[in-house]
């Protein structure tokens, strides 16, 4: 074509503009950390794998998630999950349901089998006490680490509190043996019956380059209750743990428990189940102060578990119980009223926490004890090197989650003293707090609710109470998620970009800024509906 | 083929034989007669593989031209008068992007007063808009000019009118030749466009341009009409070559030879103007006529040899520039370097006022004598305006003279002022 | 228009993209191997609205097309900012004349095309409010009235921005601008009785006529596609929030244009043959204030004593739109 001077130009040819230059600020694109992620004990890269379950990869999903917690299916049972307290759907609508996919994926795995390799070997060899979670979660990471592992378990059986203080109705066993044969198979050797009674001796027996101590709290808190000789008291632990055995607890009709945390919860619930017509909850302050989740007061409350709140137990008789009523002071502590009452009841079930035996470190140098818990460093580490504690033994929370989440730091923290290194977790990224994201992308899909199982069939067996997602539900669940802070390739900001600045890199690459041509408008860092993108003054 | 018709027609039927593949009409007089032509000839089958378009406005007829145009198909509309103006924007944008359109203008006046008789005011007043402006002298040149202007307009890449003097030659039945598709084929080849519109190979057309290659445009639109004035009369000959008679070119003169005096016109009064010449010449008076026929390119060499030897010049124009006088007088004065003679400009026909011979020889009776004014308008009612004149002196707000005036021609009575 | 109905997938067709959806569910401008009609380099303003539109538009155009599209383009915004020599944006045909005719010659090239047997070609025309429902209008109708095989967008940024943001027949009521100045009892453009160009556009009785909004990419590209499987005279007004004009962050284009749609002050619907098929409900539906506020242009109804009656005024536009075009789901809304 004989195009005539200036009139007519050829097609494009304005890249020649470099309109980039016109900035000054430039969007860049960052991973912020997701609230769910951030409240996660166990350090779960939550957002991660509900990238992968969104597309229905739920392989890829597991094992994103289990870089982190190898035991998923327990975890979605158990957990109290504070990521979906944390979790910014909350104030859309309502809160992804993490724990139900993550279950999902748990027993997606188990069903299909999935697995994961150990790592090459080190020649290193670490000692674990205690098959817990946290002893569970340690042997693990170290299995990954190529560390050769060994478990000593002084119980019969393997799983610690997740088998001897969470009713079955919360967690089936087979689901538990299920995620923990998993975790032996990468070739950790479990010793049961084998109860460590000097680490340091243990350790030379066996040869063992480091150790992690994770005994659980299996040691009921007593509280002095003048009792006549044929009153029956038990403690919770004892009864959790004697419901794994061959001959259940016996309970009587009546049942008084002395607790208000979840522990009391689970042994109330417990009695109902092996026949109790009466379980009473006595608990000296209110129910807002009570520790126990509230869903789990309220699954009990259905069941027909009845609670006595703001009362003490002063005395124990052969078949009542003598309970005082308390009041609250000005300051929200509960203090006694002089005001009596009987309670006739079988048996009371004392659910006043629990402390470890410590006395395997008896002979240990610079490993301090304070207020029953092992004091570590920011690694994990106790006062005598090589030596490692989590879970109940140190102070924390005592729940599964935490348990696990000190099994895979204390891991990597052994993993690095053993190479003669220090652990540097990477830095920790800016929270995705509501106000980042641009919610309006979001379609409206309300939390999918688990089924729930019926109340009669609930007292009377030991059936789990909740249901799990079917695939279908799982997928819609996991596709709440708003990847808070991560890209999740949704295309807003190659697509609202007025000058086609921004440059698709194909599936799973994201994205990249064309800084020639961006004039820094920002229009794609409002329009990111997860706030994975922000605005950088520009320098000159 | 020889055959008594009407000029429009005769126009509609030589445009049709140049295959035009888009038409666009909007009517106004007097050029309706000739869209009208080309639509039955389309409507009815006789035109085939072209769209003719009736559009809202003259505005539109020329902007459709422009869009067909620039995708490549070869385009025609015709205007006049009030129309011309009101596609003004169009007719500059026509020719700046450089687009080969062919258009007719049925000479008309531009009111107000409105008037749809002919003068050249409207064609004049585009005359700067880079169209070639080709002024046709009878309906034979009409006819034939339009196969030549589709030829020049494709070969430059710019738009042509052909001005044809309204009623005077769209109305007027003539004997006229009307070529064959087989002669108009082999004079006129199909439209290779320079430059299209076409997602085989995509561009932009129409750029804004800035300070810093506006004037480069600005000459290259010069320079492609200064090669309009070689290509016009290769054109003309060609065209004389093949149809076997004089159609256009840049100028024709008549009797200009030994001329001392010289007249210049353009369009179809120059037919009157050589009556009056063979007259004059009868009795011995030295007198000649130059036509223009390419009024832009302006032939200013043909018309600098043409006047070279002569003593006087009488320029009849049918348009005015109103505060100053005629406008082919002014643009004939770049062509007068060097030459020296007296210069008469001659405002006539204005708004289709007859122009007779008997005018004429006056006129030029009184030029021989050098007896004129340099401005001149030819049969002026000298006393309707004094009269109009005397009651604007009596009074600032006198209404509007065109009313006043012609009250006074028709002897209406007025109420004293 | 058929919407196809999906699964939850997390953003749904709200986002531009959706890697969980199948790729005949995904946006043309999610595609890697999009068009890109209008290209990199342009020099519109930052966060300029008619430059996201016209990409938005042309490109889904190009895919209706398979890439066979010629542009008509009136003068203003678009034109200037995309074709200053000696750099062309445009990667497609694209032809500008003047400011009042790019509908007539996009008749022209239709016409060209047609008989040239190139019917494989679409003609588009585009332009400004300003080109289209003031200078540009007649040949609009004109081009409407002859059903001409053309598709007219007009990006409406609600003045004449090029010209340094004064006020067209699309201004809307209280808006100040160069003309229509934030003064005396009644400051900003007049409450006037508005002309609404879609609604002209469906009086002509042509086969397609639907508003769009930059906010709504899947809605648009729908309706363009829409438009491109249909023959003969068809209109699609978009509204481009003008950052510069309308006295608004450049961050906030598309939140403007959304929060347009969501107030009801910009209805999104489609016609055919001159009656309204269907409109597009409002997700969260908002007060005009909120539309309103962020922008300069309405700054003086939001000063010590807020204009509450011009306000209120507004927001009836708002409501009467909403009951007019059924904008919100009674179903779902009560």
């Amino acid at each position: 074509m004989d195009k005539p001077f200036a009139i007519t130009l050829d097609p494009g040819s304005s890249l020649a503009n470099r309109t980039g230059s016109w900035r000054t600020t430039r969007p860049v694109y960052v991973d912020r950390l997701p609230p769910c992620n951030h409240a996660c004990p166990a350090g779960e890269n939550i957002q991660g794998w509900l990238y992968h379950a969104e597309s229905g990869d739920y392989e890829s999903a597991w094992r994103e998630l289990v870089k982190n917690n190898p035991m998923p299916a327990v975890m979605g049972r158990v957990c109290y999950h504070p990521c979906e307290s944390a979790c910014n759907r909350g104030s859309l609508d309502e809160s992804v349901s993490i724990h139900a996919v993550e279950r999902f994926l748990g027993d997606e795995a188990a069903r299909r089998g999935w697995k994961i390799e150990a790592g090459p070997s080190t020649g290193k060899r670490v000692l674990v006490v205690g098959a817990g979670p946290a002893g569970l979660s340690a042997a693990w990471h170290l299995r990954l680490a190529g560390h050769a592992v060994a478990i000593h378990e002084a119980g019969p059986l393997s799983g610690g509190m997740m088998r001897f203080g969470i009713p079955k109705y919360r967690l089936p066993r087979e689901v538990l043996d299920a995620e923990v044969q998993r975790i032996l198979a990468l070739g950790v050797e479990l010793k049961l019956n084998s109860k460590v009674d000097d680490v340091l001796a243990t350790m030379k027996a066996g040869a063992f380059d480091a150790c992690f101590l994770a005994v659980g709290a299996h040691l009921a808190k007593r509280a002095y209750i003048p009792a006549g000789d044929a009153s029956k008291i038990l403690d919770a632990v004892s009864v959790l743990r004697g419901m794994e055995g061959a001959e259940k607890p016996l309970l009587g009709r009546r049942v008084v428990v002395y607790g208000g945390g979840n522990t009391a919860i689970d042994v109330a619930r417990t009695a109902k189940r092996l026949g109790a017509e009466e379980s009473i909850i006595v608990y000296r302050r209110t129910r807002e102060k009570m520790p126990a989740h509230d869903f789990e007061v309220e699954e009990a409350l259905a069941e027909g578990v009845m609670m006595k709140w703001l009362s003490t137990i002063k005395e124990a008789g052969e078949a009542s119980f003598t309970v005082e009523k308390m009041a609250l002071d000005e300051n929200g502590f509960p203090q006694p009223t002089g005001e009596f009452e009987t309670i006739e009841a079988d048996s009371l079930v004392l659910a006043l926490g629990q402390d470890v035996d410590l006395s395997l470190l008896d002979n240990v140098p610079d490993l301090v004890v304070e207020n029953g818990s092992v004091r570590v460093d920011a690694g994990m580490m106790s006062g005598y090197p090589g030596i490692f504690a989590g879970g109940d033994m140190v102070p924390a929370e005592r729940t599964v989650t935490v348990a696990i989440g000190h099994g895979k730091k204390a891991a990597r923290n052994i993993d690095a003293w053993l190479r003669g290194e220090t652990y540097a977790s990477p830095p920790k990224h800016e929270v995705a707090t509501f106000d980042k994201l641009n919610t309006w992308y979001y379609a409206d899909a309300p939390k999918t609710v688990q089924p729930v199982l019926d109340i009669i069939r609930r007292q009377g067996t030991f059936e789990e109470v909740l249901g799990g997602l079917d695939e279908g539900n799982a997928l819609f669940e996991a596709r709440r998620c708003l990847s808070c802070g991560n890209c999740f390739e949704c295309d807003n900001c190659y697509g609202v970009c007025p000058d086609n600045a921004v440059i698709k890199l194909g599936p799973g690459k994201r994205f990249r800024f064309n800084y020639d041509y961006c004039k820094g408008c920002g229009i794609c860092v409002a329009e990111c509906p997860c706030g994975a993108i922000r605005t950088e003054p520009e320098t000159i | 083929m020889l055959k008594q018709t009407e000029g429009s027609h005769a126009i509609a039927e030589c445009v049709a034989l140049c295959r035009p593949e888009v038409i666009c009409a909007y009517p106004i007089t007097p050029q309706t007669h000739i869209v009208e032509g080309l639509g039955e000839m389309v409507k009815g089958g006789d035109l085939k593989n072209c769209e003719f378009i009736n559009v809202e406005s003259e505005f539109a007829a020329l902007s459709v031209a422009i869009g067909a145009s620039a995708a490549g198909a070869r385009t025609y509309t015709a205007t006049a008068s009030q129309g011309l103006l009101f596609m003004a924007e169009a007719v500059y944008n026509a020719a700046g992007l450089g687009l080969p359109i062919v258009m007719t203008i049925g000479n008309r006046a531009i009111g107000a007063p409105i008037n749809i008789w002919n003068d050249h005011t409207d064609s004049m007043s585009m005359r700067d808009a880079g169209w070639i402006q080709l002024y046709a002298e009878t309906n034979q040149e009409a006819a034939d000019l339009h196969i030549q202007a589709f030829r020049l307009a494709e070969e430059l890449s710019i738009p042509v009118m052909v001005c044809v003097d309204g009623f005077i030659l769209t109305h007027a039945y003539e004997r006229i030749d009307i070529p064959t598709q087989e002669q108009v084929d082999a004079y006129l080849p199909p439209f290779e466009p320079r430059q299209v519109l076409d997602p085989r190979e995509p561009v932009s057309i129409g750029a804004m341009v800035g300070p810093e290659a506006f004037m480069e445009v600005r000459y290259l639109a010069h320079h492609k009409q200064m090669r309009a004035l070689e290509l016009i009369p290769r054109l003309s000959a060609e065209f004389r070559q093949q149809f076997g008679r004089d159609s256009g070119g840049l100028i024709r003169t008549y009797r200009a030879g030994d001329a001392k005096t010289i007249v210049v016109a353009l369009g179809s009064v120059n037919g009157t103007i050589k009556d009056v010449i063979d007259e004059l010449r009868d009795e011995g008076h030295a007198i000649g006529a130059a036509s223009i026929c390419s009024f832009r390119p302006f032939p200013s060499e043909a018309l600098h040899e043409v006047l070279s030897h002569a003593k006087r010049l009488v320029v009849i124009e049918k348009s005015l520039a109103v505060g100053i006088g005629g406008i082919v007088s002014h643009n004939l004065r770049m062509a007068l370097s060097g030459i020296s003679l007296h210069a008469y400009t001659v405002v006539a026909g204005l708004g289709g006022r007859a122009i007779t011979k008997a005018s004429l020889r006056a006129l030029f009776e009184r030029a021989l004598r050098d007896d004129l004014e340099p401005l001149t308008f030819l049969d002026l009612n000298q006393a309707a305006i004094n009269r109009e004149l005397e009651r604007e002196k009596a009074q600032r707000r006198s209404g509007p003279s065109a009313e006043n005036i012609l009250r006074d021609i028709a002897g209406g009575t007025r109420s004293a002022i | 228009m058929e919407m196809q109905q999906i699964k939850f997938y997390q953003t749904g067709t709200f986002t531009v993209g959706n890697r969980l959806l199948d790729a005949d569910q995904r946006s043309v401008q999610a595609n890697m191997e999009r068009t890109n009609s209008l290209n990199s380099g342009h020099r519109a303003c930052q966060g300029c609205g008619e430059a996201l539109g016209a990409r938005y538009a042309i490109d889904a155009a190009m895919r209706a097309a398979n890439n066979q599209v010629i542009a008509c383009n009136a003068t203003g915004c678009l034109e200037v900012f995309s074709t200053p020599y000696p750099e062309t944006s445009w990667q497609i045909p694209w032809i500008h004349s003047l400011f009042g005719n790019a509908a007539a010659v996009a008749t022209g090239v239709a016409a060209a095309m047609k008989v040239k047997g190139r019917r494989d070609v679409r003609v588009i025309a585009q332009g400004g409010d300003g080109g289209t429902t003031d200078i540009g209008f007649g040949c609009l109708s004109g081009m409407f009235e002859r059903n001409d095989d053309v598709l007219y967008i007009c990006y409406d940024n609600e003045a004449y921005m090029n010209t340094g943001v004064q006020r067209s027949s699309a201004t809307p009521p209280a808006a100040r601008t160069a003309t229509t100045m934030a003064l005396g009892p009644e400051p900003g453009n007049a409450f006037g009785q508005g002309k609404n160009v879609p609604l002209i556009a469906m009086a002509h009785g042509i086969p397609y006529v639907a508003t769009a909004s930059v906010a709504y990419l899947r809605d648009l590209e729908e309706k363009v596609k829409r438009a491109m499987s249909l023959s003969g005279a068809r209109y699609i007004h978009i509204l481009v929030p003008c950052p510069l004009g309308w006295g608004a962050q450049p961050s906030d284009t598309i939140k403007l244009a959304r929060l347009a749609v969501e107030t009801g002050l910009f209805p999104l619907f489609e016609a055919e043959h001159g009656e309204v098929v269907g409109s597009t409900r409002i997700r969260r539906r908002v007060p005009v204030e909120e539309y309103l506020k962020p922008q300069k242009r309405f700054a003086h109804l939001f000063g010590k004593t807020p204009a509450v009656g011009t306000l209120a005024r507004i927001q009836e536009m708002a409501d009467r739109n909403i009951r007019k075009y059924r904008l919100i789901d009674e179903r779902r809304h009560g």
